[in-house]
């Protein structure tokens, strides 16, 4: 039977995390929905039928599905699973939010950000802050899934799928929106980044953070990061928080400056293919995990690394 | 009002785990137990409407084995007004959670189940999404923060992107965030206080819940480790070393 992949979307744009879970979502099966519910979300909708292999896109608009609230949301979802075996959807903050939702309602154990598929039914996840590794087989007959996308390569575009409009479920009406403070940036998305270079306690304000970490971002086209104690403080917006109860990331090179090696901010970052890490204390557990250290005060460093790039 | 608040046992989140090298599973003998640091803030998020007057009473539940009793002595030390132990040895999945979690709801009617956003064991993130579905009422997770008002809730979540607020209908489950409030320290009078409050026992089959796995672990493995990486002595020996790799800098 098919798989239902519920997209993740702005309306106007399709999320980079998308495809990462669609390369999950086709190592389970051949058959793969997208699923846009939103409003005006004709962009999103067209730009998921160009993914290479995607069989069919799904698009649901109203002013319910408009923000991704749960109720609606896991509605819908609920309404569309019969002709589905598998429910999947990247581990962003919509699908963390209303695939167990849906999992629960079908009643069926989901299984949470997964790392590897090994067969239809069976799959890797991390535990305990990514400290091990569990190889899980799912029981149910219907599977619910979410995908850590950092763990997957994205499906390239080439595909040609139709679009094919369905009717939103009805609102059980039990939440409101109210409003988004959603920060638009030049920048990469940090779950997608090729690069991310991420500040931490040290920084010590959020003017410093700006000062020292944006510029060298600015430079290398990379994401920007944070440490929770950075993020706590006030230096960097929560969702630029990496680690266990932040974003997942594995570019092709982060840069740690001032930012200890918690196993909670390993656990977001350790999977990185190049690990550069800038701390004054030589023995900071973040160098366990660095391809390349540098035991230097980063406000004397960062500069000089911009200037010589 | 009511406001419920589970609070699981779990390993201290400053432990480093051991993988048995039989693949079984986790060492966990001998090793430090604590509440999950995501219902500290649940907990002290409730103690903070009942001392505003918004709630009137602060229940604490547990679903685990015996020793699950001191995480809710340390939620009754902290200000809870009564514990329910429902207590198991197996491995409660966090279906089976949000099903007894909701019997616990059925039996008490709260007007507001306050859950962490995860737990740091299974690193899940379910049951509190799970529990307002069973219980077909609203759910506003990832939380930073939260007002009541007139059987309604605004709840600031912390999404990709930044912050989106919502109002939901109560009764509802919220889960929180890290940033939603720093939790109280329990002082020694309030310990000691904590001992004579009352705690309820129940076990699961009180619920009609069976807490059989649908989720079978094949295996648990330690992650793969990281090639040991070198000093470098300056900012221009770090470039040459990034220009040296392939499709980085
Ligand atoms: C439930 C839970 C979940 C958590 N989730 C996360 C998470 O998702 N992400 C996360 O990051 N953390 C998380 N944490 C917090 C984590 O345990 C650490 O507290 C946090 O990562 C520390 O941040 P830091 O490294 O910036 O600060 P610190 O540990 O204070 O480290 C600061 C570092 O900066 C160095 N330094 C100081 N000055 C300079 C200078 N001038 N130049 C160079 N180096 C300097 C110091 O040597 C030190 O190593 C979580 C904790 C809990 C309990
Ligand atoms: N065994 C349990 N006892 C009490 N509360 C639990 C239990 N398991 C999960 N929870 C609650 O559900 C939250 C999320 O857990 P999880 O879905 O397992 O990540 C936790 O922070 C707790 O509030």
């Amino acid at each position: 039977m098919a798989i239902l992949l519920l997209a993740d979307h702005d309306n106007t744009a399709l999320s980079e995390q998308t495809a990462k879970a669609l390369t999950a979502a086709l190592q389970i099966g051949r058959d793969v929905h997208v699923l846009v519910a939103g409003k005006n979300a004709k962009a999103a909708a067209e730009a998921a039928a160009k993914l290479s292999g995607v069989t069919k896109v799904l698009l649901a608009e109203s002013d319910t599905l408009a923000n991704n609230l749960a109720e609606p949301l896991a509605a819908l979802i609920v309404s569309l699973s019969g002709g589905y075996d598998t429910l999947i959807s990247a581990a962003t903050s919509v699908g963390k939010n209303v695939m167990p939702r849906v999992a629960a309602l079908l009643d069926v154990a989901q299984v949470s950000e997964i790392i590897e598929v090994q067969s239809a039914d069976t799959f890797k996840r991390p535990v305990y802050a990514g400290n091990a590794i569990q190889t899980v087989q799912t029981t149910d007959a219907k599977k619910v899934i979410t995908v850590r996308s950092a763990a997957f390569a994205s499906a390239p575009e080439g595909g040609s799928a139709p679009v094919e409009t369905i009717t939103a479920a009805p609102d059980p009406g039990l939440s409101k929106f109210v409003r988004d403070a959603i920060a638009t940036s030049d920048r990469p998305e940090l779950t997608s980044a090729k690069i991310v270079i991420s500040g931490g306690r040290a920084l010590g304000s959020a003017e410093k953070f700006k000062e020292v970490i944006l510029p060298v971002a600015d430079k290398l086209g990379a994401a920007v990061g944070a440490s929770r104690a950075a993020v706590d403080a006030g230096y960097a917006p929560n969702d630029w928080q990496v680690g266990q109860t932040g974003k997942v990331v594995a570019p092709h090179l982060y840069i740690a400056c001032g930012i200890s090696g918690a196993i909670q901010h390993l656990a977001g970052m350790k999977d990185s293919k190049i690990i550069v890490a800038i701390n004054k204390d030589a023995e900071a557990p973040i160098f366990q995990v660095a391809d390349y250290g540098l035991v230097a005060d980063l406000f004397e460093v960062l500069p000089q690394f911009k200037e010589a790039l | 009002m009511k406001i419920l608040v589970p609070v699981k046992r779990v390993v201290d989140f400053n432990v480093r785990i051991r993988v048995n090298p039989d693949g079984s599973g986790v060492d966990l003998s001998n090793v430090k137990m604590s509440m999950n640091p995501f219902d500290e803030i649940s907990m002290e998020e409730a103690l903070k409407l009942k001392e505003a007057g918004k709630a009137a009473e602060v229940i604490a539940v547990s679903i685990g084995p015996a020793k699950a009793e001191e995480t809710l002595r340390s939620a009754l030390a902290m200000g809870a007004d009564r514990a329910i132990l429902v207590e198991t040895d197996d491995s409660v999945e966090p279906l089976a959670v949000a099903k007894i979690l909701k019997g616990v709801v059925d039996a008490e009617g709260p007007g507001l189940v306050i859950v962490g956003k995860q737990a740091i064991d299974d690193d899940s993130n379910q049951t509190g999404q799970m529990l307002a579905a069973l219980m077909g009422r609203a759910q506003a997770t990832f939380a930073s923060k939260v007002e009541l008002e007139g059987g309604k809730a605004a709840v600031t979540r912390e999404v990709d992107g930044g912050l989106q607020t919502i109002e939901i209908e109560l009764p509802a489950v919220v889960t929180v965030d890290l940033r939603l409030n720093e939790p109280r320290y329990a002082s020694l009078p309030s310990i000691m206080k904590a001992k004579k409050k009352p705690l309820e026992k129940k076990t699961p089959a009180d619920y009609g819940v069976s807490t059989a796995a649908r989720l079978k672990v094949l295996r648990t493995e330690e992650p793969s480790t990281r090639k040991v990486g070198i000093k470098v002595k300056s900012v221009a020996e770090l470039i040459d070393k990034l220009r040296a790799e392939p499709g980085v800098l």
